[in-house]
């Protein structure tokens, strides 16, 4: 009877988040009074700079586990590649390879702990991994903060903190400071693009894309959808889970050095925590959902998320005449808007079930 | 023997070995030149201060809505109602208890909404309570720089307008419950025996609700919502009670908290304040599904323990202060023990 307009309502929340974060959008950057070719300048820098991080929540999507906040172990794994590659002054594009090599193996092994840890907490992993990524940074800074430079020798004093051993909380990266972004340079219309870090991001679209159709891409599809159908089939559960969470972990350590390679410093003990609050703020906005994500929603939600962070402010100067309220606004949007996205999964999937259950039982009444 | 392992089945791992490093920080303080009498002190108004709050987890755990991690939204309710008071100038005992009136609508009100909001998500409140906490602290943020308040205690001095981040209740209410029949003994020592009372009281009055017709109500939706449909309980109205409950006793633990501290702590302050009072009760040896007014008592009196000792014995020990990572480690790792274990235990 009113299906077209169920449809209809279906449609949009399924699509609610981007299609509110384009409304605010249209009417801030009028405000905000900011030119074109700066937005776009601006876009493409944080699309090079934040794409390779968001990409990496995808996997553990599709093997069902939700948002990874795991990631920000991987990011750990990354920053601790990269004091050790400024601590030896490799500069350039191969201090940043040398990072990822030195990276590599701790991102796995932290990978495979969060793995582990998963999956004795089935049904509740984001929650898990959420606490896990508290949990791995007080030990992040036990290690860095009083381990590095007594227990690890580290050969530049400038680095360590006065008393002799901890890293200072500003490591500088000017080393490789856009060492990959400006490997090709490219300019268009007074824009600049860099085309290396896109061209990695691509091959890892690809490599996505790819790895979807192999034998364990389709595995952890399978996975994702019934855990118990899945185990029956054959396909070990755990396994696969724990291969999703090791990949999405290395990846994620990459981004983050992707992400600083641009940036040009780090923050020793904050980097890592914004990592994964804004990648998985912007994988939502972009239309992705805790059950299904896509590429598209990754670029599509990196740019809206960015172009808000941007905006909000001047237009909350504009508007109200006070730079600190539209700072404290875009504090608001990205946890509301990752507040709004779990809440709307959780209601969808409680309906579903409801209405499973009302289907059995309509069955059983006739 | 066979009472020995009864006894660490019973008390769990985690909550032997806290105990025991507790313990063992006690032990060596006195060694290391640490005053025994003003840790022991210190631990017992901490105690006091954070009681209320990991108090409030308890509705929400029995009724089955998980660990309160949304505690920021009734904490709000307090902080409402503290800057209220402040704003009318009443000092002293009145004070409070305006602040604690004023800010009990509204957590009524929040804890209704959140509720509400619980009951449509079930299976993954916490989650969910997590950011809901997050992004009302973030909201909040905005709030306060725009709400009228205009006490010149309270707002930035320059501006006129605008609270500040921190608003002191010195010539307010500082320690208004605490000092009722408080005592020191010597210089270090000192006992806020009305906030121990006052927090006695609220344990006695959930320890008597547990047990009314429906407290039970409440621990059957949480331990077996089948056997609760059957026997006519209405599943979610008992859990938005719980929820509403949980906020109420979050607004006024932490108005409990500042009066004791001394200071309002606005913006991002209460940002955090979910961690420490549920890893205290999970220390305290409840589970997600499962906790008790003794596990409260226990928990924040261990919790609080170690947050008071460690920095004090371990920076004379190697004089570096590591009290905050491992504050970190002890607070989410015990988390992350009971988010991990429950699921092993009913495969």
């Amino acid at each position: 009877m009113n299906k077209k307009a169920d449809l209809l309502k279906h449609y949009l929340i399924q699509n609610a988040v981007p299609i509110l974060f384009i409304a605010v959008s249209a009417f801030a950057i009028p405000i905000s009074q900011f030119s074109g070719t700066y937005l776009v300048q601006e876009m493409l820098v944080r699309l090079s700079r934040n794409s390779f991080l968001v990409l990496s929540l995808l996997i553990p999507i599709m093997a069902g586990m939700g948002l990874n906040f795991g990631m920000v172990l991987g990011a750990m794994a990354g920053q601790i590649g990269l004091i050790f590659m400024s601590d030896w002054s490799v500069v350039g594009v191969p201090g940043v390879i040398l990072a990822a090599i030195i990276s590599t193996p701790l991102a796995i092994a932290l990978g495979w702990l969060c793995g582990t840890i998963l999956n004795l907490a089935k049904g509740r992993e984001m929650v898990t991994s959420f606490i896990l990524g508290f949990f791995m940074n007080g030990v992040y800074q036990l290690v860095v903060l009083y381990g590095f430079g007594s227990v690890v020798p580290m050969t530049n004093p400038a680095m360590v903190l006065s008393r002799g051993f901890g890293i200072r909380n500003v490591t500088n990266l000017e080393g490789i400071r856009k060492c990959l972004d400006n490997l090709m340079p490219l300019n268009i219309l007074g824009i600049d693009i860099p085309l290396a870090t896109f061209l990695i991001i691509g091959l890892f679209c690809l490599f996505v894309l790819w790895f979807r159709g192999t034998k364990l891409g389709q595995d952890m599809r399978a996975v994702g959808q019934d855990m118990k159908v899945a185990g029956d089939a054959g396909i070990p559960v755990e396994r696969t889970r724990l291969i999703a969470i090791i990949i999405s972990t290395v990846l994620a350590c990459y981004g983050q050095i992707i992400f600083l390679q641009n940036i040009g410093t780090m923050n020793t003990y904050n980097s890592h925590e914004q990592a994964g609050m804004f990648a998985i703020a912007s994988l939502l906005v972009g239309g992705a959902s805790v059950s299904r994500a896509s590429i598209f929603n990754v670029f599509l939600g990196v740019v809206l998320f960015h172009l808000m962070f941007v905006v909000s402010p001047m237009a909350g100067k504009y508007l109200i005449g006070e730079a600190q309220l539209g700072e404290y606004f875009r504090v608001f949007v990205s946890y509301g808007i990752i507040s709004l996205a779990l809440v709307l999964h959780a209601w969808r999937r409680q309906k579903d079930r409801e209405r499973a259950r009302r289907s059995l039982r309509g069955a059983a009444g006739e | 023997m066979g009472g020995i392992r009864k006894f660490i089945e019973n008390a769990g791992w985690p909550r032997i070995i806290i105990g025991l490093f507790l313990f063992s920080l006690f032990i060596i303080a006195p060694f290391v030149r640490v005053r025994i009498d003003a840790s022991v002190s210190d631990t017992l108004v901490r105690f006091g201060m954070n009681g209320v709050m990991v108090l409030a987890m308890v509705p929400m755990i029995v009724s089955g809505c998980g660990l309160n991690f949304g505690l920021p939204l009734g904490i709000i309710a307090g902080l409402l109602g503290a800057v209220t008071s402040i704003e009318i100038g009443i000092p002293g005992i009145p004070g409070v208890l305006i602040a604690m009136a004023i800010s009990l609508p509204i957590a009524v009100v929040l804890g209704w909404g959140y509720g509400l909001l619980l009951n449509r998500v079930k299976g993954s409140e916490m989650m969910i309570a997590t950011y809901v906490g997050f992004s009302s602290v973030a909201f909040m943020c905005i709030m306060w720089l725009v709400l009228p308040y205009k006490s010149s205690n309270m707002v930035w001095g320059y501006a006129g307008k605008g609270l500040r981040t921190t608003i002191a209740v010195e010539g307010f209410w500082h320690q208004a419950i605490s000092d009722i029949g408080s005592f020191s003994i010597g210089q270090f020592f000192y006992v806020p025996t009305g906030m121990f009372l006052f927090f006695a009281l609220l344990c006695g009055f959930m320890w008597v609700f547990m047990r009314t017709r429906t407290g039970t109500a409440m621990t059957t939706v949480g331990s077996n919502p089948e056997y609760a449909r059957a026997s006519g309980v209405n599943i979610d109205r008992m859990r938005t009670l719980s929820v509403i409950l949980s906020t109420v006793l979050g607004a006024i633990g932490i108005i409990v908290y500042q009066q004791s501290f001394g200071f309002v702590q606005l913006y991002m302050g209460p940002f955090y304040m979910a961690f420490p009072a549920v890893s205290a009760i999970l220390i305290g040896g409840a589970s997600v599904h499962r906790a008790s007014i003794l596990n409260v008592i226990i928990g924040t009196f261990l919790f609080q323990g170690i947050l008071t000792m460690t920095p004090s014995v371990i920076n004379s020990m190697i004089q570096t202060d590591m009290s905050e990572v491992i504050r970190i480690i002890v607070s989410n790792g015990m988390i992350l023990y009971a988010l991990t274990r429950t699921v092993k235990v009913k495969p």
